[in-house]
């Protein structure tokens, strides 16, 4: 699922970090190192519905399954298994 | 302490350590920190600055989010007679320098995962001794030689170890913060504050909002902002509980950390509000130990007013207003709410207010004029700039009674009903309020001309129902230049807070000029 990561590390960095030569840990808080804030996140959702096909329901507005790559590749592969099963 | 009793920021702090040592004063990143325990680390702190040489008059920036740090390290830096100077954690790097330098900052306290801003100031500054670097590491020192971790590894030596008794003299006229604070010339101002002015503040405050010491005040406003900052002095004064999160990006997670720690002071500002009240299935959390709500920054609409009034029923909601150089002026007790919902009330206690017309003369109720302030809480002016403390600090007029007294031009209308309440008008300049943030157009066209491809530039606020204002900004490019709107806010994302980056941007061939070739933006709106 290396792909998920990639993708939204580029997205990150294309939209967000572009030209600070900022590297992104994979369960670096984009929060607490102000990478997003509220209406930044609004865009990682609308990115991830649009790349994943993914449904980001009000109830997942979390940190748990936003706030760092680690927690997205998580949230993502979980969606991705809910819809499989269904 | 000795000598006679003085109003200093972080006396009640002690004062309350000494009465309740084990409550919890402090909820934060799933800690819990009693009025105890927070004391031990600000003698630590304390000790470990003046280790580095800091003492009375020096500045401390404080570049840091939410956090038990923040806390700290005010008290710290206010227990050993020094300034502290709350960063908002957003500051871009070209920000934080021009304050450190502006302010000939002494020392600076921040985290290490900011280090994108602060490494890069600290080469652009010569002022600061003693760079405290919260999870900085035994390396942090590699970065640069005068970062320091905080925590120390090692306790600071005993003759540093800082007890409440080695107070330092300071007089309650002394400075006890510098808020920066933007202006209009683009260049962001040092509101410079006493601790008489702070604590003047906390006094008037506190005789119209009743916290109480079984108060839970949960905050998610920047600290770094005058709105936030007082949540805390104002439970470090009464004995009460802060639960402080970093921000209001997942709205859900607040509502869930208010429910369990059964929040009962709420703060916000109309753009928290408006994601509050959206939450979906916010019923399903109990909410019900929610007692007051307050709003202030900027204002906030009627329609909100009712929602939040049906959706909290058994809270008391606090229309206010106030701006950094005094921090508040006026509040609309609860019980107005239904006979003037649009009205930010009336002064508080312990100050004076008049509106007065354009050469400073009061006038009668039913008028609209500027709102100008006296009181013990008005800023002793702006750092080192002593034109524009001189346009906002003005004499008054021999008809107000208080001939000569410099006096608050708060440079917002204000229009008053038949009885004296007040409402909102408009600034008098253009500072674009979004998101309940103070935007400098100056300063956003200043980040926009940095791009070559950029030929002139002009920023406005334009309405926006979620954000109050939204940022717009028109262009004119280089003839021949690509360059497209992303690419503008991409650009500005970069070097400014993000409150502050455009919204919208408009490419246009020409801006409408005034006769002396000023560009005339009352024709952009």
């Amino acid at each position: 699922m290396q792909d998920v990561k990639q993708a939204v590390r580029q997205f990150l960095l294309d939209n967000f970090l572009m030209g600070s030569g900022a590297v992104i840990a994979d369960d670096a808080s984009f929060m607490k190192g102000h990478v997003l804030d509220s209406s930044g996140f609004m865009e990682l959702i609308l990115f991830l519905e649009e790349s994943f096909g993914v449904k980001v329901e009000d109830a997942e507005l979390v940190p748990e399954n936003l706030d760092s790559l680690n927690n997205i590749e998580a949230f993502v592969a979980r969606k991705r298994e809910a819809r499989a099963a269904a | 302490m000795t000598g006679r009793r003085q109003l200093l920021v972080h006396q009640p702090f002690f004062e309350t350590v000494t009465r309740l040592p084990d409550k919890v004063a402090l909820v934060c990143d799933g800690q819990r920190h009693t009025y105890g325990e927070l004391a031990a680390r600000v003698g630590q702190l304390a000790g470990l600055l003046k280790e580095a040489g800091i003492g009375r008059g020096d500045r401390v920036a404080l570049f840091l989010d939410n956090s038990v740090e923040f806390i700290t390290g005010l008290l710290a830096v206010s227990s050993i007679g020094a300034v502290f100077m709350p960063v908002n954690g957003l500051t871009k790097q070209e920000k934080l320098a021009y304050m450190l330098n502006d302010a000939r900052a002494a020392a600076l306290i921040t985290h290490a995962v900011l280090q994108a801003a602060w490494a890069g100031a600290l080469a652009a500054n010569t002022s600061v001794r003693a760079c405290l670097v919260v999870d900085g590491g035994v390396d942090v020192a590699r970065i640069e030689p005068r970062c320091l971790a905080y925590p120390p590894a090692r306790p600071a030596p005993a003759a540093f170890v800082f007890r409440q008794v080695d107070s330092v003299p300071t007089s309650e006229t002394d400075l006890a913060s510098i808020i920066y604070t933007s202006g209009s010339t683009g260049d962001p101002k040092g509101v410079m504050l006493s601790h008489l002015n702070m604590m003047s503040a906390l006094r008037s405050v506190l005789a119209y909002l009743p916290v109480r010491e079984d108060d839970i005040i949960m905050c998610v406003l920047p600290l770094a902002f005058g709105y936030g900052l007082y949540h805390w002095l104002l439970a470090a004064k009464s004995g009460a509980t802060l639960v402080l999160e970093s921000s209001f990006a997942f709205p859900l997670k607040v509502v869930q950390v208010m429910a369990a720690e059964r929040a009962t002071v709420f703060p916000g500002v109309p753009t928290i509000y408006t994601q509050l009240l959206n939450i979906k299935g916010l019923d399903k959390f109990d909410l019900s130990a929610l007692r007051i709500l307050t709003n202030a920054a900027a204002a906030i609409s009627e329609e909100h007013i009712r929602r939040l009034r049906r959706t909290f029923p058994q809270a008391d909601f606090y229309s206010m207003y106030g701006l950094t150089e005094c921090k508040r002026v006026t509040f609309l007790p609860p019980d107005q709410l239904d006979k003037r919902p649009g009205s930010v009330g009336r002064g508080m206690p312990y100050q004076d207010h008049w509106l007065a017309d354009e050469s400073g003369e009061p006038l009668a109720n039913g008028c609209t004029g500027e709102l100008v302030v006296r009181g013990p809480h008005v800023m002793r002016g702006y750092w080192e700039k002593p034109d524009q403390t001189a346009e906002r600090l003005r004499p008054a007029p021999a008809s107000t009674g208080y001939a000569g007294e410099l006096v608050l031009h708060t440079g917002d209308l204000f229009r008053t009903d038949a009885e004296g309440w007040l409402y909102f008008v408009a600034r008098k300049d253009d500072i674009v309020k979004t998101r309940g943030e103070k935007v400098s157009p100056r300063e956003v066209e200043n980040a926009i001309y940095a791009l070559d491809t950029v030929l002139e530039v002009a920023v406005i606020g334009t309405p926006d129902e979620h954000l109050g204002a939204a940022i717009k900004a028109f262009i004119v490019r280089q003839p021949g230049a690509e360059l497209g709107e992303r690419d503008v806010i991409r650009h500005c994302l970069s070097r400014l807070e993000s409150f502050m980056v455009p919204k919208y941007v408009e490419f246009v061939t020409e801006l409408p000029k005034t006769d002396t070739g000023k560009i005339k933006k009352t024709s952009l709106r």
